[in-house]
Order: structure tokens, then sequence, then C-alpha cells
């Protein structure tokens, strides 16, 4: 398969009044052609601010793409004119934030909205890109989509917002949709639903998906391949099962051993990581994980472990003792 | 639990419905926001009872007109025996200090102007429990309780994290021993690795004091996780009630099996193998619920009876409780 996207070295800062937050430091991973990839960790990990310094949508002051390469269809984006970004975003990789309360305009109608980045990158007339928008809303699966068009966001329920804003995202047939939380804010019926939907467009219109949550579960359901993100770095990358089944960062133990199972036996103890992630501001030196880590040693402390191979080429992990990790497999 | 023991709380066919007005002036009475259509249930001392549900199915209103920070529309409220429906405002004070709260968002359910300290001790302060050195000893051993540094009480809310601010809440809960206590989402705002440690130091506290919880959330692996018994609610109703392991493996309302399966487990095993129900539709609004079952709009199993007549919320099996006409072909 092509390698659709990659990413070297990425760094991106932001230059606030209490200092410089370090908020993505150094990634590198590469995104095939139709692959699906989930992007994990908790609040204020990178996660998102890697994939909209991949968009160059990163704020500026006080936000700073500060080095790396995002090579998409062998250009790199970071080098382009603002001008053929914006042939690109929209186009070719298409997002779907987190919120569709506030991501959709309240003020113009769903249609109008769909149709707009049509006009702009299709060069469909008013009427074509309206009957478009309609057949795309029908995609989505929202019943009756032709008389909908003409509703303002208030009037679609937060699951219908959230297809709305699918549809929108795949209308010119993005080759890399990127979706931060899409199903975050939605009940889990109703997350069960937009699932099934991603699954069933991306194998219609064999775009890559990359799906960036806090949510371990979703990503077991949906990505082949995973990147585990900690403070900005990337600590463990690899397929499902090497994430799930044979893990060796001490980082995604913790997750998945903080994560209550609906299968579990009664009186299973969910195992916490203790203490909190570190300050972006302050980065720790050596391993950022280091003190929360009950692996720790004083090398860790030291020097940041850099990802290296463990049990095959794709499965790379950030840390000194992953091989004592690996020892304990389920 | 047993049902020979004395309910700490009983619940009876409460109702709670917020009034829709219209027009600008003459404010008419056009409608009700049935947030809670006849709930009935009992919470037993030392159980944790999860309330599940998705968003607007009534889980917060039936944990808050327990509490009778709202005024129920209908229906009582039994707690060690007294019906707090019909107490007066100063006896209801002096039994609220027996049941506290945990609120979703401690940014938001701490005051900012207060110091840690003052947050937690204002309870003491309002029912006159203890007063001076008494009260700040009190303090320094809540805050070690909830596994805070009794050095933190002259800090203000936002020096601490999210899952500390949830702490400091938990402390504030505990200030007068109560009997219950309703958590209210306590966790669904903490990163993951964060929650763990909110969860297991809710257990460890119920463990120590005796606590009785109901626990109120969305997340059905967490409640599974630390309940006792379950309850499934859906626009404004009880559909489900049973012991955590019943009606995980044997659910026999169409709800319930739906929320199950829409669940990601994180287990790739287990979500490449398993059948999924994946619910058509959206929640209808509680000013408008259907006709018949509730659930109708939305129920894949749905017959003409459904349409037409109400189910009963009746007791299937023992101590397993469920709201469908055909819960029996289920069993």
């Amino acid at each position: 398969m092509a390698v659709l996207l990659d990413l070297k070295d990425l760094i991106t800062r932001f230059y606030t009044e209490d200092g410089v937050v370090h908020a993505v430091n150094g990634i590198s991973y590469k995104m095939d052609d139709g692959e699906t990839l989930g992007v994990v960790g908790e609040s204020g990990c990178g996660k998102s601010v890697h994939a909209l310094s991949i968009m160059r949508l990163i704020q500026s002051p006080p936000g700073k793409i500060e080095s790396g390469e995002v090579i998409f269809h062998g250009h790199d984006l970071l080098k382009m004119s603002d001008n053929e970004m914006r042939s690109i975003r929209g186009a070719q990789i298409a997002m779907v934030f987190q919120d569709p309360m506030t991501s959709l305009n309240p003020v113009y109608t769903v249609g109008f909205q769909i149709s707009e980045a049509l006009m702009l990158h299709q060069d469909m007339d008013k009427k074509e890109a309206y009957k478009r928008s309609g057949e795309l809303l029908t995609m989505v699966g929202i019943p009756e989509a032709k008389q909908r068009l003409d509703d303002y966001p208030h009037q679609f329920s937060g699951g219908m917002r959230q297809r709305a804003m699918i549809a929108m995202a795949l209308s010119c047939h993005p080759s890399l949709l990127i979706a931060d939380e899409p199903t975050t804010a939605l009940d889990v019926t109703i997350q069960a639903q937009i699932v099934e939907l991603v699954k069933r467009l991306q194998s219609e219109l064999g775009m890559a998906v990359m799906w960036i949550t806090h949510d371990l579960g979703i990503i077991a359901e949906i990505a082949k391949k995973i990147n585990v993100m900690y403070a900005g770095y990337i600590v463990e990358r690899g397929n499902v099962r090497d994430i799930y089944k044979r893990t060796r960062h001490p980082y995604t133990l913790g997750l998945l051993g903080s994560l209550p199972r609906l299968d579990e036996a009664p009186g299973t103890k969910l195992v916490s990581i203790p203490g909190l992630p570190p300050d972006l501001v302050d980065l720790p030196k050596g391993c950022p994980f280091a003190a929360r880590c009950t692996y720790r040693i004083d090398k860790c402390l030291e020097e940041m472990p850099p990802l290296v191979p463990s049990d095959g080429l794709d499965h790379v992990v950030a840390c000194w003792r992953w091989e004592e990790i690996a020892g304990r497999d389920r | 639990m047993t049902n020979e023991e004395q309910a700490l709380v009983q619940v009876r066919n409460l109702k709670k419905y917020f009034p829709i007005y219209q027009g600008a002036i003459l404010q008419r009475h056009v409608g009700d926001i049935k947030a809670v259509d006849g709930v009935s249930f009992e919470i037993y001392p030392g159980e944790t009872l999860g309330l599940v549900g998705e968003s607007g199915c009534g889980k917060t209103t039936t944990g808050r007109t327990i509490l009778q920070l709202y005024e129920p529309t209908d229906g009582q409220i039994v707690f060690e025996g007294v019906d707090l429906t019909t107490l007066k405002e100063n006896d209801l004070r002096r039994l609220r200090s027996h049941m506290q709260m945990i609120f979703q968002d401690p940014y938001a359910s701490l005051n900012p102007r207060m110091t840690v300290g003052s947050i937690i001790s204002a309870p003491l302060e309002v029912h006159k429990i203890a007063r001076g050195k008494e009260k700040r000893e009190r303090v320094d051993e809540l805050l070690e309780l909830v596994g805070l540094n009794p050095e933190f009480v002259n800090r203000y809310p936002h020096e601490f994290s999210g899952g500390q601010r949830q702490r400091i809440g938990i402390a504030r809960a505990l200030a007068l021993s109560p009997d219950l206590i309703i958590c209210d989402e306590p966790i669904s705002s903490l990163d993951v690795s964060i929650q763990a440690q909110v969860v297991n130091l809710l257990e460890d506290l119920q463990e120590q004091l005796g606590l009785t919880y109901l626990f109120i959330a969305h997340d059905l692996s967490m409640v599974r996780h630390i309940s006792d018994r379950m309850a499934v609610m859906y626009l404004g109703k009880i559909v489900e009630l049973a012991d955590r392991d019943e009606i995980y493996l044997h659910p026999l309302h169409p709800y319930t099996q739906a929320l199950m399966s829409a669940v990601p487990v994180p287990d790739p095993d287990i979500s490449e193998t398993r059948q999924r129900i994946i619910l058509e539709g959206d929640i209808p609004s509680p000013a408008n619920p259907p006709f018949g079952c509730n659930f109708n709009t939305r129920c894949p199993v749905a017959r003409e009876i459904c349409f037409q007549e109400e189910p009963a919320y009746r007791e299937i099996k023992s101590k397993h409780w469920t709201a469908c006409h055909f819960a029996e072909d289920f069993l």
C-alpha cells in the first residue's frame, strides 16, 4: 500500500504568558492509504494538537509548528503556501470535530453549509451542490434528507448534527478523514450508530481514517493501528492486538487497567495510575511518565527512551524496561 | 442484598414534571417535560445502586428530587422511615445532613472564592456540628481520608486538578458523616486514569464508613463496576432493575440489551466477534413521549400492543424488575 501520510519529527509549541507549552514533542509515523489509525491518550497529551498541526490549523500566535515534516501524497504540507493548503483542507484532508453543537454555524441552514464546500472545491453551481448535499445526507443516514436541507442546526439532534458534519467532511471525497473525538459528546447508542456509519463509509469510499479519542473501547472496535500518546510523545505504537494483548508500555498498561470492563468478574479492582500528568510548560527531564510509573528506574529520570521496535518492526515502544513488561503478557 | 433488610430509601411512584409555559406576558401552561415519570425503587443500607441511562432520561433529576432539591410533582420518598415530601423545611434541613451529593462538574461545584478549608467546613458550620479547633481537626481528617495533603486547607480550588477537586467535593460530602451519598456522574469529566483513582476512593470509603451510594452515570461499564444492583432508565422511567450480574447476563428489556451491546469493550477479540444491536433513531422528547411503551419508536421487537398499552413495571423473576410486554420471551 502506498504511504498516504508521513510525519517526521513534528514539534508544536504554544508560547503563552505562563511559559512555553510543549504540546507535541517530536512525533513521527506513517499512515497508509485506507488505513484506520487510532490516536489515544488523555487530555493534554497532544493528540488533537498534532492533528491540527497536520491540518495547519494551529493559531499563531500563540502556537507555532517548530519543526518537522508532514508529507501528504508526497508533498510537505508545512512548506505549502496558504492558498495551496486551502485546496487540500476540506478537499483531500477533512476533519470532524468533537462538539457537533459548536462546529456548525447556527445562522446558516445545514444544506447551505454542506454545499459551501462543494461549490468551493468542486466547482459545482448552487443547484448541483444542493442536490449533492441531499445525497450526502442520505448517505450518512438522515431520513427524508431532502426536506431537512433547509433546517438549521438547532433543528437537528446531536447525533444528526454529527452525521451532517460527517456528510460535510466527506463531500469532496477526502483521502484522509481526521475524526477528533467525534462521539464523545454523544450518547452510547448514538455513538454506536456513528461508529457503524464511519466503518461503512470507509469501506465504501476507501479513505483513510484517523480516529482521535480517549476511549480505548471505541479504538478496539474501529482501528487497525494505534498510537498511544502521553505528554506530547508517542509512547507506544502498534497493531490493535499488539496494544491490547502484547502491551509494552507501562502507561498503556495503566490505561487498560483503569478501564472497567462490562464483562469483568465481581470484585475486580481497578488499577489506577497514581498521580497526575506532567505540566507541559515544565516537562521533566527524561521520560515524562516516570513520576507515575511503577517500573521507574534512575535512568528514566535522566533520559527519554527512544521509540524502538519490540516484538516486530511495527510494534514500537518508548520505555527502557519494555522487555520486562513483555514478560507478563496476557 | 436481601429484601428482608429495611430499606434506607424507598422511592414510590416518583414524578417530576417541569412545566412549559408559552406567551410573553400571559404565560399559559402548555405542557410538561416529564423528566421523571413514575419511578419506584429501594436503596438498602451499605449497597450501591447504579442508575444508568442516556442524556435526558431523568437520572439526574431522580437524584436531585430524592434530596428534595426539586420538589416532586407526585410520589413519595421515604428516608429512614420518614416521608421527605411531607416534611417542613426545618425538619428537612436536619435530615439532609444524613444525605449528601457529589456533583458532576468539579469546576462548577466548588466556590472559587472559598479556600478548601472553608468549603469542607461549611457543612459543619451550617449544621453547628463543630467549631474552632475541633472543626479544623475534622477538616484535616477529611482531607486525609480522601487522599489530599492536609496542608492544602488554605488553597483555592483553581490550584487543583479535576481529580483533586472531585476529592474536595467528596470530602465536603463526607463532612457530616452521611448515610446516603448521591453521586451524580462524579467521574465523567475526568480522564480515564483519574477516573479509576476516584472510583477506587469511593469504594474504599464505602467499605470504611459503611456508606450507601446512589451512583448515577451514563457509563455502563463503570456503573456495573461499582454497583451491587443496577437500574436502567429511559425517558423518565425505569425499564429494568436487577443485580449487577443478573442484568448483565440476562437483560430482559430490549433497551438494556441494546445499551449493553453498544458499550465498546476494550478488547479486539471481543469487539470483532460480538453481535451488536444498533438502535435506530434518536431519543424522543420527554415533553412528548410516545404513547404506549415509551421505547416503541426505537424498539427492534415492538409489536402492536406496545403502541397501545404501557407495559407494567413488574418483578418478572426474583429481584429482577422490568417493564416490557414481552420480557418473558427473553427469559
